[in-house]
Protein backbone atom coordinates (compact mmCIF):
# COMPACT_ATOMS: atom_id res chain seq x y z
CA UNK A 1 0.00 0.00 0.00
CA UNK A 2 3.21 2.62 0.08
CA UNK A 3 2.56 3.29 -3.59
CA UNK A 4 -1.16 4.51 -4.53
CA UNK A 5 -1.35 3.71 -7.99
CA UNK A 6 -4.62 1.92 -9.03
CA UNK A 7 -7.70 4.49 -8.75
CA UNK A 8 -9.91 1.58 -8.65
CA UNK A 9 -9.59 -1.58 -7.28
CA UNK A 10 -12.13 -4.99 -6.84
CA UNK A 11 -10.70 -7.81 -5.20
CA UNK A 12 -12.49 -10.68 -4.89
CA UNK A 13 -15.72 -8.68 -5.09
CA UNK A 14 -19.01 -10.72 -4.46
CA UNK A 15 -22.52 -9.43 -4.33
CA UNK A 16 -25.80 -11.15 -3.31
CA UNK A 17 -29.10 -9.82 -3.19
CA UNK A 18 -31.73 -10.73 -1.13
CA UNK A 19 -35.11 -10.58 -3.26
CA UNK A 20 -38.39 -11.97 -2.90
CA UNK A 21 -37.93 -15.00 -5.17
CA UNK A 22 -34.64 -15.76 -2.70
CA UNK A 23 -30.61 -14.80 -2.86
CA UNK A 24 -29.85 -13.86 -6.11
CA UNK A 25 -26.12 -13.77 -7.03
CA UNK A 26 -25.42 -10.98 -8.90
CA UNK A 27 -21.38 -10.58 -8.66
CA UNK A 28 -18.80 -13.34 -8.10
CA UNK A 29 -14.97 -13.26 -7.23
CA UNK A 30 -14.85 -10.19 -9.38
CA UNK A 31 -11.08 -8.51 -9.16
CA UNK A 32 -10.16 -5.94 -11.56
CA UNK A 33 -8.07 -2.87 -11.25
CA UNK A 34 -8.30 0.29 -13.23
CA UNK A 35 -5.20 3.02 -13.47
CA UNK A 36 -5.02 6.22 -13.05
CA UNK A 37 -6.18 8.23 -15.96
CA UNK A 38 -7.13 4.85 -17.90
CA UNK A 39 -10.27 4.83 -19.81
CA UNK A 40 -11.87 0.96 -19.64
CA UNK A 41 -14.78 -0.17 -20.94
CA UNK A 42 -16.98 -2.82 -19.29
CA UNK A 43 -18.85 -5.25 -21.80
CA UNK A 44 -21.35 -8.12 -20.57
CA UNK A 45 -24.53 -9.09 -21.07
CA UNK A 46 -27.87 -7.67 -19.86
CA UNK A 47 -28.11 -8.38 -16.20
CA UNK A 48 -24.40 -9.57 -15.26
CA UNK A 49 -24.25 -6.98 -12.52
CA UNK A 50 -22.55 -3.92 -14.55
CA UNK A 51 -24.45 -1.42 -13.24
CA UNK A 52 -23.87 -3.08 -10.06
CA UNK A 53 -19.75 -3.23 -10.14
CA UNK A 54 -20.71 0.98 -11.01
CA UNK A 55 -22.70 1.71 -7.58
CA UNK A 56 -19.92 0.20 -5.69
CA UNK A 57 -17.75 2.10 -7.08
CA UNK A 58 -19.93 4.67 -6.32
CA UNK A 59 -20.47 3.83 -2.29
CA UNK A 60 -23.70 3.86 -3.28
CA UNK A 61 -23.61 0.12 -1.67
CA UNK A 62 -21.62 -2.29 -0.18
CA UNK A 63 -20.59 -5.66 -1.36
CA UNK A 64 -21.56 -8.40 0.56
CA UNK A 65 -17.64 -10.04 0.04
CA UNK A 66 -14.28 -8.41 -0.68
CA UNK A 67 -13.10 -5.15 -0.51
CA UNK A 68 -13.85 -1.96 -3.16
CA UNK A 69 -10.78 0.67 -3.02
CA UNK A 70 -10.72 3.82 -4.44
CA UNK A 71 -6.71 5.57 -4.34
CA UNK A 72 -6.07 2.99 -1.93
CA UNK A 73 -9.00 4.06 0.32
CA UNK A 74 -12.03 1.33 0.64
CA UNK A 75 -14.67 2.50 -0.16
CA UNK A 76 -17.25 3.30 2.43
CA UNK A 77 -19.80 5.59 1.05
CA UNK A 78 -20.23 7.98 -1.91
CA UNK A 79 -17.25 10.26 -2.37
CA UNK A 80 -16.87 13.76 -3.94
CA UNK A 81 -14.16 12.92 -6.18
CA UNK A 82 -16.60 10.51 -8.59
CA UNK A 83 -19.20 11.98 -11.23
CA UNK A 84 -21.96 9.43 -12.43
CA UNK A 85 -23.59 9.40 -16.34
CA UNK A 86 -26.84 7.20 -16.33
CA UNK A 87 -28.26 5.94 -19.17
CA UNK A 88 -30.91 8.69 -19.33
CA UNK A 89 -30.05 11.70 -18.81
CA UNK A 90 -32.29 11.92 -15.74
CA UNK A 91 -32.56 15.59 -16.03
CA UNK A 92 -34.83 17.97 -13.77
CA UNK A 93 -37.03 18.52 -16.19
CA UNK A 94 -37.98 22.16 -14.62
CA UNK A 95 -34.76 23.06 -14.72
CA UNK A 96 -32.79 24.71 -17.19
CA UNK A 97 -29.53 23.65 -18.48
CA UNK A 98 -27.58 25.51 -16.34
CA UNK A 99 -29.54 24.91 -12.96
CA UNK A 100 -29.13 21.30 -14.36
CA UNK A 101 -25.20 21.76 -14.32
CA UNK A 102 -25.03 23.61 -10.68
CA UNK A 103 -27.53 21.37 -9.19
CA UNK A 104 -24.68 19.55 -7.81
CA UNK A 105 -23.74 22.50 -5.58
CA UNK A 106 -27.31 23.64 -4.98
CA UNK A 107 -27.81 19.88 -3.67
CA UNK A 108 -25.23 19.47 -1.33
CA UNK A 109 -24.39 23.24 -0.40
CA UNK A 110 -28.69 24.69 -0.65
CA UNK A 111 -27.12 27.53 -2.51
CA UNK A 112 -25.35 28.33 -5.47
CA UNK A 113 -22.59 31.74 -5.89
CA UNK A 114 -21.53 33.08 -9.01
CA UNK A 115 -18.11 30.94 -8.78
CA UNK A 116 -20.40 27.99 -9.40
CA UNK A 117 -22.43 29.51 -12.21
CA UNK A 118 -19.34 30.70 -14.38
CA UNK A 119 -17.82 27.02 -13.71
CA UNK A 120 -21.18 25.36 -15.08
CA UNK A 121 -20.85 28.13 -17.78
CA UNK A 122 -17.78 26.76 -18.80
CA UNK A 123 -18.63 23.11 -18.45
CA UNK A 124 -21.36 23.78 -20.82
CA UNK A 125 -19.04 25.20 -23.15
CA UNK A 126 -16.79 22.45 -23.43
CA UNK A 127 -19.49 20.07 -23.96
CA UNK A 128 -20.78 22.55 -27.29
CA UNK A 129 -23.83 23.57 -25.35
CA UNK A 130 -22.82 27.42 -25.48
CA UNK A 131 -26.26 29.32 -26.05
CA UNK A 132 -28.00 26.47 -24.50
CA UNK A 133 -27.94 27.50 -21.07
CA UNK A 134 -31.17 29.09 -20.45
CA UNK A 135 -33.49 26.26 -22.41
CA UNK A 136 -35.36 23.78 -20.26
CA UNK A 137 -34.41 19.88 -20.51
CA UNK A 138 -37.70 18.82 -22.51
CA UNK A 139 -36.14 21.48 -25.55
CA UNK A 140 -33.60 19.63 -25.96
CA UNK A 141 -32.22 16.28 -28.32
CA UNK A 142 -31.26 13.15 -27.03
CA UNK A 143 -28.08 13.65 -27.67
CA UNK A 144 -27.93 17.84 -26.11
CA UNK A 145 -29.66 16.14 -22.99
CA UNK A 146 -26.69 13.45 -22.47
CA UNK A 147 -24.44 16.29 -23.07
CA UNK A 148 -25.89 17.68 -20.30
CA UNK A 149 -25.69 15.02 -18.06
CA UNK A 150 -22.22 14.43 -19.03
CA UNK A 151 -21.41 18.52 -17.77
CA UNK A 152 -23.76 17.78 -14.28
CA UNK A 153 -21.16 14.58 -13.49
CA UNK A 154 -18.11 16.97 -14.75
CA UNK A 155 -19.27 20.05 -12.61
CA UNK A 156 -17.01 19.15 -9.62
CA UNK A 157 -14.43 18.16 -11.47
CA UNK A 158 -14.03 14.26 -10.18
CA UNK A 159 -10.82 12.27 -10.67
CA UNK A 160 -13.00 9.08 -11.99
CA UNK A 161 -16.20 9.06 -14.09
CA UNK A 162 -18.45 6.28 -14.19
CA UNK A 163 -20.89 6.09 -17.10
CA UNK A 164 -23.35 3.59 -16.66
CA UNK A 165 -24.75 2.89 -21.13
CA UNK A 166 -24.53 6.62 -21.29
CA UNK A 167 -24.93 6.75 -25.09
CA UNK A 168 -27.21 3.45 -25.69
CA UNK A 169 -30.69 5.46 -25.55
CA UNK A 170 -28.94 7.62 -28.82
CA UNK A 171 -29.07 6.92 -32.14
CA UNK A 172 -26.28 5.64 -33.86
CA UNK A 173 -24.86 8.81 -35.60
CA UNK A 174 -25.13 11.25 -32.54
CA UNK A 175 -23.98 7.76 -30.43
CA UNK A 176 -20.66 7.73 -32.57
CA UNK A 177 -20.23 12.22 -32.47
CA UNK A 178 -20.37 11.71 -28.59
CA UNK A 179 -17.75 8.98 -28.22
CA UNK A 180 -15.57 10.93 -30.22
CA UNK A 181 -16.62 14.12 -27.91
CA UNK A 182 -15.88 12.23 -24.86
CA UNK A 183 -12.48 11.44 -25.86
CA UNK A 184 -11.46 15.23 -26.45
CA UNK A 185 -12.91 15.82 -23.15
CA UNK A 186 -10.83 13.05 -21.90
CA UNK A 187 -7.35 14.24 -23.03
CA UNK A 188 -8.02 17.75 -22.41
CA UNK A 189 -9.25 16.49 -18.70
CA UNK A 190 -7.96 13.39 -18.09
CA UNK A 191 -9.67 11.31 -15.45
CA UNK A 192 -10.15 7.75 -14.69
CA UNK A 193 -12.96 6.54 -16.45
CA UNK A 194 -15.03 3.19 -16.28
CA UNK A 195 -17.76 2.83 -19.64
CA UNK A 196 -20.79 0.37 -18.96
CA UNK A 197 -21.64 -0.28 -22.82
CA UNK A 198 -23.60 -3.30 -24.72
CA UNK A 199 -21.62 -2.17 -27.83
CA UNK A 200 -18.61 -3.99 -29.15
CA UNK A 201 -17.58 -1.09 -31.27
CA UNK A 202 -18.24 1.43 -28.90
CA UNK A 203 -16.21 -0.32 -26.23
CA UNK A 204 -13.06 -0.59 -28.96
CA UNK A 205 -13.39 2.65 -30.25
CA UNK A 206 -12.98 4.39 -26.75
CA UNK A 207 -10.98 2.67 -24.62
CA UNK A 208 -7.23 1.42 -23.55
CA UNK A 209 -8.88 -1.73 -21.99
CA UNK A 210 -11.66 -3.83 -22.72
CA UNK A 211 -13.44 -6.15 -19.63
CA UNK A 212 -15.78 -8.43 -20.92
CA UNK A 213 -18.07 -9.83 -17.76
CA UNK A 214 -19.91 -13.01 -17.76
CA UNK A 215 -23.22 -13.81 -16.95
CA UNK A 216 -25.07 -14.28 -13.86
CA UNK A 217 -23.14 -14.76 -11.54
CA UNK A 218 -21.12 -11.93 -13.18
CA UNK A 219 -17.37 -12.55 -13.21
CA UNK A 220 -14.62 -10.83 -15.36
CA UNK A 221 -14.14 -13.45 -18.13
CA UNK A 222 -11.68 -11.36 -20.20
CA UNK A 223 -9.33 -8.21 -19.56
CA UNK A 224 -8.12 -7.11 -22.90
CA UNK A 225 -6.05 -4.04 -23.68
CA UNK A 226 -7.48 -2.58 -26.95
CA UNK A 227 -4.27 -2.81 -29.46
CA UNK A 228 -5.50 1.20 -31.05
CA UNK A 229 -3.05 3.90 -30.53
CA UNK A 230 -4.58 7.31 -29.98
CA UNK A 231 -6.12 9.64 -31.61
CA UNK A 232 -8.42 7.90 -33.22
CA UNK A 233 -11.22 8.08 -35.66
CA UNK A 234 -14.06 6.46 -37.50
CA UNK A 235 -11.89 4.58 -39.62
CA UNK A 236 -10.14 3.19 -36.61
CA UNK A 237 -11.66 0.19 -36.39
CA UNK A 238 -11.38 -0.82 -40.17
CA UNK A 239 -8.24 -2.76 -39.86
CA UNK A 240 -8.55 -6.51 -40.15
CA UNK A 241 -6.47 -6.24 -36.52
CA UNK A 242 -9.39 -4.47 -35.39
CA UNK A 243 -12.24 -6.89 -36.71
CA UNK A 244 -10.28 -9.58 -35.72
CA UNK A 245 -9.94 -8.48 -31.83
CA UNK A 246 -14.02 -7.40 -32.16
CA UNK A 247 -14.58 -11.01 -33.45
CA UNK A 248 -12.85 -12.34 -30.30
CA UNK A 249 -14.57 -9.64 -28.06
CA UNK A 250 -17.88 -11.28 -29.91
CA UNK A 251 -17.14 -14.89 -29.25
CA UNK A 252 -16.47 -14.17 -26.02
CA UNK A 253 -19.87 -12.62 -25.16
CA UNK A 254 -21.55 -15.23 -26.99
CA UNK A 255 -19.91 -18.38 -25.79
CA UNK A 256 -20.73 -17.28 -22.29
CA UNK A 257 -23.98 -16.22 -23.21
CA UNK A 258 -24.67 -19.48 -24.22
CA UNK A 259 -23.19 -21.36 -21.35
CA UNK B 1 -50.75 44.95 -46.60
CA UNK B 2 -52.94 43.04 -49.58
CA UNK B 3 -50.59 44.26 -52.17
CA UNK B 4 -47.57 42.69 -50.12
CA UNK B 5 -49.19 39.27 -49.43
CA UNK B 6 -50.23 38.98 -53.14
CA UNK B 7 -46.69 40.38 -54.04
CA UNK B 8 -45.21 37.23 -52.67
CA UNK B 9 -47.89 34.69 -52.65
CA UNK B 10 -44.93 31.72 -52.93
CA UNK B 11 -43.62 32.85 -49.24
CA UNK B 12 -46.99 31.82 -47.62
CA UNK B 13 -46.66 28.35 -46.10
CA UNK B 14 -48.74 25.96 -47.56
CA UNK B 15 -51.63 24.85 -44.76
CA UNK B 16 -53.32 21.52 -44.76
CA UNK B 17 -57.09 21.76 -45.28
CA UNK B 18 -58.85 21.61 -42.57
CA UNK B 19 -62.58 20.03 -42.57
CA UNK B 20 -65.04 21.70 -40.52
CA UNK B 21 -65.10 19.36 -37.40
CA UNK B 22 -61.23 19.57 -37.40
CA UNK B 23 -61.75 23.56 -37.20
CA UNK B 24 -64.26 23.31 -34.37
CA UNK B 25 -62.34 20.73 -32.50
CA UNK B 26 -59.25 23.62 -32.37
CA UNK B 27 -61.63 26.40 -31.24
CA UNK B 28 -61.55 25.90 -27.33
CA UNK B 29 -64.70 27.29 -26.13
CA UNK B 30 -67.19 27.41 -29.16
CA UNK B 31 -67.93 23.29 -28.74
CA UNK B 32 -68.81 23.30 -25.06
CA UNK B 33 -70.57 26.21 -25.02
CA UNK B 34 -72.46 25.44 -28.17
CA UNK B 35 -73.27 21.64 -26.27
CA UNK B 36 -74.38 23.59 -23.09
CA UNK B 37 -76.79 26.05 -25.02
CA UNK B 38 -78.42 23.08 -26.70
CA UNK B 39 -78.95 20.80 -23.61
CA UNK B 40 -80.38 24.35 -21.95
CA UNK B 41 -82.69 24.83 -24.85
CA UNK B 42 -84.21 21.45 -24.96
CA UNK B 43 -84.53 21.86 -21.37
CA UNK B 44 -86.96 24.46 -21.36
CA UNK B 45 -88.52 23.58 -25.17
CA UNK B 46 -88.82 19.87 -23.46
CA UNK B 47 -90.50 21.54 -19.56
CA UNK B 48 -92.97 23.78 -21.66
CA UNK B 49 -94.23 21.08 -24.23
CA UNK B 50 -94.75 18.18 -21.92
CA UNK B 51 -96.09 20.23 -19.15
CA UNK B 52 -93.08 18.96 -16.62
CA UNK B 53 -94.49 20.21 -12.80
CA UNK B 54 -91.65 22.86 -11.07
CA UNK B 55 -90.98 19.94 -8.52
CA UNK B 56 -90.40 17.41 -10.91
CA UNK B 57 -88.20 19.81 -12.97
CA UNK B 58 -88.62 23.64 -13.53
CA UNK B 59 -87.64 25.05 -16.81
CA UNK B 60 -84.43 27.20 -17.05
CA UNK B 61 -86.53 29.92 -17.01
CA UNK B 62 -88.12 29.41 -14.07
CA UNK B 63 -84.48 28.48 -12.27
CA UNK B 64 -83.34 31.77 -13.13
CA UNK B 65 -86.33 33.28 -11.24
CA UNK B 66 -85.42 31.07 -7.99
CA UNK B 67 -82.34 33.65 -8.19
CA UNK B 68 -84.56 36.25 -7.12
CA UNK B 69 -86.11 34.42 -3.93
CA UNK B 70 -83.15 35.50 -2.02
CA UNK B 71 -81.31 39.23 -2.22
CA UNK B 72 -77.83 39.39 -3.11
CA UNK B 73 -76.17 39.69 0.30
CA UNK B 74 -78.10 36.47 1.71
CA UNK B 75 -76.88 34.19 -1.37
CA UNK B 76 -73.48 35.58 -0.44
CA UNK B 77 -73.50 34.75 3.07
CA UNK B 78 -74.44 31.58 1.81
CA UNK B 79 -71.61 30.78 -0.83
CA UNK B 80 -68.87 32.40 1.77
CA UNK B 81 -70.18 29.97 4.57
CA UNK B 82 -69.78 26.60 2.30
CA UNK B 83 -66.74 27.56 0.48
CA UNK B 84 -65.02 29.01 3.72
CA UNK B 85 -65.61 25.10 4.83
CA UNK B 86 -64.72 23.99 1.58
CA UNK B 87 -61.79 25.49 1.78
CA UNK B 88 -60.49 24.75 5.34
CA UNK B 89 -60.85 21.35 4.87
CA UNK B 90 -59.31 21.56 1.36
CA UNK B 91 -56.17 23.12 3.16
CA UNK B 92 -56.34 20.95 6.14
CA UNK B 93 -56.67 17.78 3.71
CA UNK B 94 -53.54 19.22 1.80
CA UNK B 95 -51.23 19.74 5.18
CA UNK B 96 -52.01 16.33 6.74
CA UNK B 97 -51.69 14.32 3.31
CA UNK B 98 -48.27 16.18 2.63
CA UNK B 99 -46.14 14.42 5.68
CA UNK B 100 -47.88 11.26 5.63
CA UNK B 101 -47.07 11.25 1.85
CA UNK B 102 -43.83 11.75 2.87
CA UNK B 103 -43.68 8.91 5.14
CA UNK B 104 -45.17 6.72 2.84
CA UNK B 105 -43.17 7.38 0.19
CA UNK B 106 -39.75 7.31 2.13
CA UNK B 107 -40.37 4.11 4.61
CA UNK B 108 -41.24 0.80 3.43
CA UNK B 109 -42.57 -0.16 6.90
CA UNK B 110 -44.48 2.71 7.33
CA UNK B 111 -46.13 2.24 4.05
CA UNK B 112 -46.93 -1.67 5.01
CA UNK B 113 -48.23 -0.48 8.51
CA UNK B 114 -49.88 2.29 7.31
CA UNK B 115 -51.63 1.94 4.05
CA UNK B 116 -54.19 -0.23 5.44
CA UNK B 117 -55.64 1.83 7.61
CA UNK B 118 -55.62 4.75 5.32
CA UNK B 119 -57.68 2.33 2.82
CA UNK B 120 -60.18 1.47 5.73
CA UNK B 121 -60.56 4.76 6.93
CA UNK B 122 -61.49 5.74 3.32
CA UNK B 123 -63.77 3.08 3.27
CA UNK B 124 -65.96 4.30 5.54
CA UNK B 125 -68.49 5.94 3.78
CA UNK B 126 -68.51 9.86 5.19
CA UNK B 127 -72.04 10.25 4.41
CA UNK B 128 -72.95 8.09 7.10
CA UNK B 129 -70.45 9.29 9.47
CA UNK B 130 -71.68 12.86 9.38
CA UNK B 131 -73.98 12.76 11.94
CA UNK B 132 -71.55 10.92 14.30
CA UNK B 133 -68.64 13.36 14.09
CA UNK B 134 -71.33 16.76 14.56
CA UNK B 135 -72.92 14.88 17.54
CA UNK B 136 -69.43 14.00 18.75
CA UNK B 137 -67.50 17.44 17.78
CA UNK B 138 -70.49 20.04 18.03
CA UNK B 139 -72.29 22.15 15.80
CA UNK B 140 -69.44 24.89 15.22
CA UNK B 141 -67.07 24.71 12.13
CA UNK B 142 -65.05 21.46 13.48
CA UNK B 143 -67.25 18.99 12.47
CA UNK B 144 -67.89 20.42 9.30
CA UNK B 145 -64.01 21.10 8.55
CA UNK B 146 -63.40 17.30 9.20
CA UNK B 147 -65.75 15.98 7.03
CA UNK B 148 -64.70 17.81 4.17
CA UNK B 149 -61.43 16.60 5.37
CA UNK B 150 -62.08 12.81 5.16
CA UNK B 151 -63.87 13.47 1.94
CA UNK B 152 -60.96 14.97 -0.07
CA UNK B 153 -58.33 13.70 1.83
CA UNK B 154 -57.28 10.38 0.56
CA UNK B 155 -56.71 11.29 -3.16
CA UNK B 156 -54.21 13.79 -2.37
CA UNK B 157 -52.33 11.00 -0.52
CA UNK B 158 -52.75 9.03 -3.07
CA UNK B 159 -51.58 11.11 -5.43
CA UNK B 160 -48.85 12.57 -3.50
CA UNK B 161 -47.29 9.02 -2.45
CA UNK B 162 -47.49 7.92 -6.18
CA UNK B 163 -45.68 11.45 -7.42
CA UNK B 164 -43.29 11.49 -4.82
CA UNK B 165 -42.44 7.84 -5.71
CA UNK B 166 -42.24 8.60 -9.24
CA UNK B 167 -39.20 10.22 -9.50
CA UNK B 168 -36.41 8.15 -11.46
CA UNK B 169 -34.28 6.26 -9.05
CA UNK B 170 -30.91 7.61 -10.35
CA UNK B 171 -31.93 10.91 -9.34
CA UNK B 172 -31.88 9.81 -6.00
CA UNK B 173 -28.53 7.91 -6.18
CA UNK B 174 -27.48 11.21 -7.45
CA UNK B 175 -28.50 12.51 -4.50
CA UNK B 176 -27.15 10.24 -1.90
CA UNK B 177 -23.94 10.37 -3.94
CA UNK B 178 -23.75 14.33 -3.05
CA UNK B 179 -24.09 13.10 0.50
CA UNK B 180 -26.79 16.13 0.41
CA UNK B 181 -29.02 16.06 3.44
CA UNK B 182 -32.04 14.27 3.45
CA UNK B 183 -34.77 16.98 3.42
CA UNK B 184 -32.84 18.56 0.16
CA UNK B 185 -33.40 15.10 -1.93
CA UNK B 186 -37.36 16.07 -0.61
CA UNK B 187 -37.72 19.64 -1.34
CA UNK B 188 -35.33 19.57 -4.58
CA UNK B 189 -36.18 16.33 -6.35
CA UNK B 190 -38.96 14.36 -5.12
CA UNK B 191 -41.75 17.28 -4.43
CA UNK B 192 -40.73 18.68 -8.01
CA UNK B 193 -41.18 15.44 -9.70
CA UNK B 194 -44.11 15.13 -7.92
CA UNK B 195 -45.74 18.24 -8.87
CA UNK B 196 -48.42 17.06 -12.09
CA UNK B 197 -49.21 13.92 -9.69
CA UNK B 198 -50.20 16.51 -7.25
CA UNK B 199 -51.85 18.80 -8.98
CA UNK B 200 -53.93 16.04 -10.59
CA UNK B 201 -54.59 15.41 -6.98
CA UNK B 202 -55.77 18.59 -6.13
CA UNK B 203 -57.95 19.34 -8.91
CA UNK B 204 -60.19 15.55 -7.85
CA UNK B 205 -60.11 16.80 -4.28
CA UNK B 206 -60.87 20.41 -4.57
CA UNK B 207 -64.35 19.05 -6.08
CA UNK B 208 -64.85 16.94 -3.69
CA UNK B 209 -64.28 19.40 -0.69
CA UNK B 210 -67.17 21.16 -2.35
CA UNK B 211 -69.01 17.62 -2.13
CA UNK B 212 -67.78 17.52 1.77
CA UNK B 213 -69.00 20.76 2.74
CA UNK B 214 -72.37 20.42 1.63
CA UNK B 215 -72.54 16.74 3.09
CA UNK B 216 -72.15 18.42 6.40
CA UNK B 217 -74.50 21.25 6.11
CA UNK B 218 -77.19 18.48 5.30
CA UNK B 219 -76.60 16.92 7.99
CA UNK B 220 -76.15 20.42 10.49
CA UNK B 221 -76.26 23.91 9.53
CA UNK B 222 -77.78 27.13 9.22
CA UNK B 223 -76.22 28.69 6.75
CA UNK B 224 -74.60 27.90 2.95
CA UNK B 225 -75.98 26.44 0.18
CA UNK B 226 -76.05 22.44 1.17
CA UNK B 227 -78.25 24.37 3.82
CA UNK B 228 -80.07 26.98 1.49
CA UNK B 229 -80.43 23.35 -0.88
CA UNK B 230 -82.35 21.62 2.05
CA UNK B 231 -84.61 24.02 3.34
CA UNK B 232 -85.72 24.95 0.05
CA UNK B 233 -87.08 21.53 -0.92
CA UNK B 234 -88.16 20.73 2.55
CA UNK B 235 -90.43 23.73 2.21
CA UNK B 236 -91.47 22.75 -2.17
CA UNK B 237 -89.16 25.65 -3.40
CA UNK B 238 -87.55 23.46 -6.17
CA UNK B 239 -86.93 26.71 -8.04
CA UNK B 240 -84.67 28.18 -6.18
CA UNK B 241 -83.26 24.99 -4.69
CA UNK B 242 -82.30 24.27 -8.33
CA UNK B 243 -80.93 27.42 -8.26
CA UNK B 244 -78.61 26.78 -5.68
CA UNK B 245 -77.18 23.85 -7.52
CA UNK B 246 -76.47 25.82 -10.19
CA UNK B 247 -74.65 28.00 -7.81
CA UNK B 248 -72.81 24.74 -6.40
CA UNK B 249 -72.06 24.00 -9.66
CA UNK B 250 -70.31 26.71 -10.61
CA UNK B 251 -68.40 26.97 -7.26
CA UNK B 252 -66.60 23.59 -8.33
CA UNK B 253 -66.57 24.52 -11.89
CA UNK B 254 -64.35 27.86 -10.52
CA UNK B 255 -62.29 26.11 -7.85
CA UNK B 256 -61.57 23.43 -10.38
CA UNK B 257 -60.32 26.10 -12.74
CA UNK B 258 -58.16 28.02 -10.15
CA UNK B 259 -56.36 25.07 -9.37
CA UNK B 260 -55.33 24.72 -13.11
CA UNK B 261 -54.78 28.60 -13.25
CA UNK B 262 -52.29 27.96 -10.71
CA UNK B 263 -50.41 24.76 -12.36
CA UNK B 264 -50.85 26.52 -16.06
CA UNK B 265 -49.03 29.86 -14.38
CA UNK B 266 -46.55 28.76 -11.67
CA UNK B 267 -45.80 25.04 -12.78
CA UNK B 268 -45.74 25.18 -16.70
CA UNK B 269 -43.48 22.45 -16.73
CA UNK B 270 -45.37 20.03 -15.35
CA UNK B 271 -48.65 19.86 -17.42
CA UNK B 272 -48.58 16.92 -20.01
CA UNK B 273 -47.08 18.19 -23.30
CA UNK B 274 -50.21 18.40 -25.26
CA UNK B 275 -51.97 20.50 -23.15
CA UNK B 276 -49.35 23.45 -23.69
N1 LIG C 1 -31.17 -3.59 -5.50
C1 LIG C 1 -31.32 -4.80 -6.05
N2 LIG C 1 -32.10 -5.73 -5.45
C2 LIG C 1 -32.26 -6.94 -6.00
N3 LIG C 1 -31.69 -7.34 -7.15
C3 LIG C 1 -30.91 -6.47 -7.79
C4 LIG C 1 -30.69 -5.15 -7.28
N4 LIG C 1 -29.87 -4.50 -8.14
C5 LIG C 1 -29.60 -5.37 -9.12
N5 LIG C 1 -30.21 -6.56 -8.93
C6 LIG C 1 -30.10 -7.73 -9.79
O1 LIG C 1 -28.74 -8.00 -9.95
C7 LIG C 1 -28.46 -8.37 -11.29
C8 LIG C 1 -27.43 -7.45 -11.88
O2 LIG C 1 -28.02 -6.18 -12.01
P1 LIG C 1 -27.28 -4.98 -12.76
O3 LIG C 1 -28.26 -3.87 -12.85
O4 LIG C 1 -26.00 -4.71 -12.10
O5 LIG C 1 -27.03 -5.61 -14.19
P2 LIG C 1 -26.48 -4.91 -15.53
O6 LIG C 1 -25.35 -5.71 -16.01
O7 LIG C 1 -26.26 -3.47 -15.28
O8 LIG C 1 -27.73 -5.10 -16.49
P3 LIG C 1 -28.16 -4.20 -17.73
O9 LIG C 1 -27.22 -4.48 -18.83
O10 LIG C 1 -29.53 -4.69 -18.05
O11 LIG C 1 -28.14 -2.77 -17.27
C9 LIG C 1 -29.78 -8.34 -12.03
O12 LIG C 1 -30.28 -9.66 -12.10
C10 LIG C 1 -30.66 -7.50 -11.17
O13 LIG C 1 -31.99 -7.92 -11.26
MG1 LIG D 1 -27.18 -1.69 -16.00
Amino acid sequence: MALVKDAISFEGVGQTFLTDAGPLIALKGVSLTLDQHEFVAVLGPSGCGKSTLLRLTAGLMMPTQGRVSVFGKPVDGPRDDVGIVFQNATLLPWANVEDNVVFPAKHMRGRVDDKDRDQARRIIATVGLEGFEKRLPGELSGGMQQRVGIARALFLNPDILLMDEPFSALDALTRDAMGFELLRLWQASPKTVMFITHSIPEAVLLADRVVVMSARPGGVIADLPVPLGRPRDETSLRTAEMQDYMAHLRGLLIHKEIA
Amino acid sequence: MSAETEAAPQDRPVLPRQSLSERLVRMPVVLPLFTFLSVLVLWEVGTRVFAVPSYILPAPSRIATGFGAVDLPRWIAHIWATLRVALMGYGAAILISLPIAIGLAKSKLLSRALYPLLVVIQSVPVVAVAPIIIVVLGTNDAPRVVITFMISFFPLVVSMTTGLMATPPELIELSRSLRAPQHREITQIRLPYATPYIFSGLKISITLAVIGAVVSEFVAAEKGIGYFIQFSTSMFKLPQAWAGLAILVAMSLVLFQSVSLIQRLFFPWSLPKATK
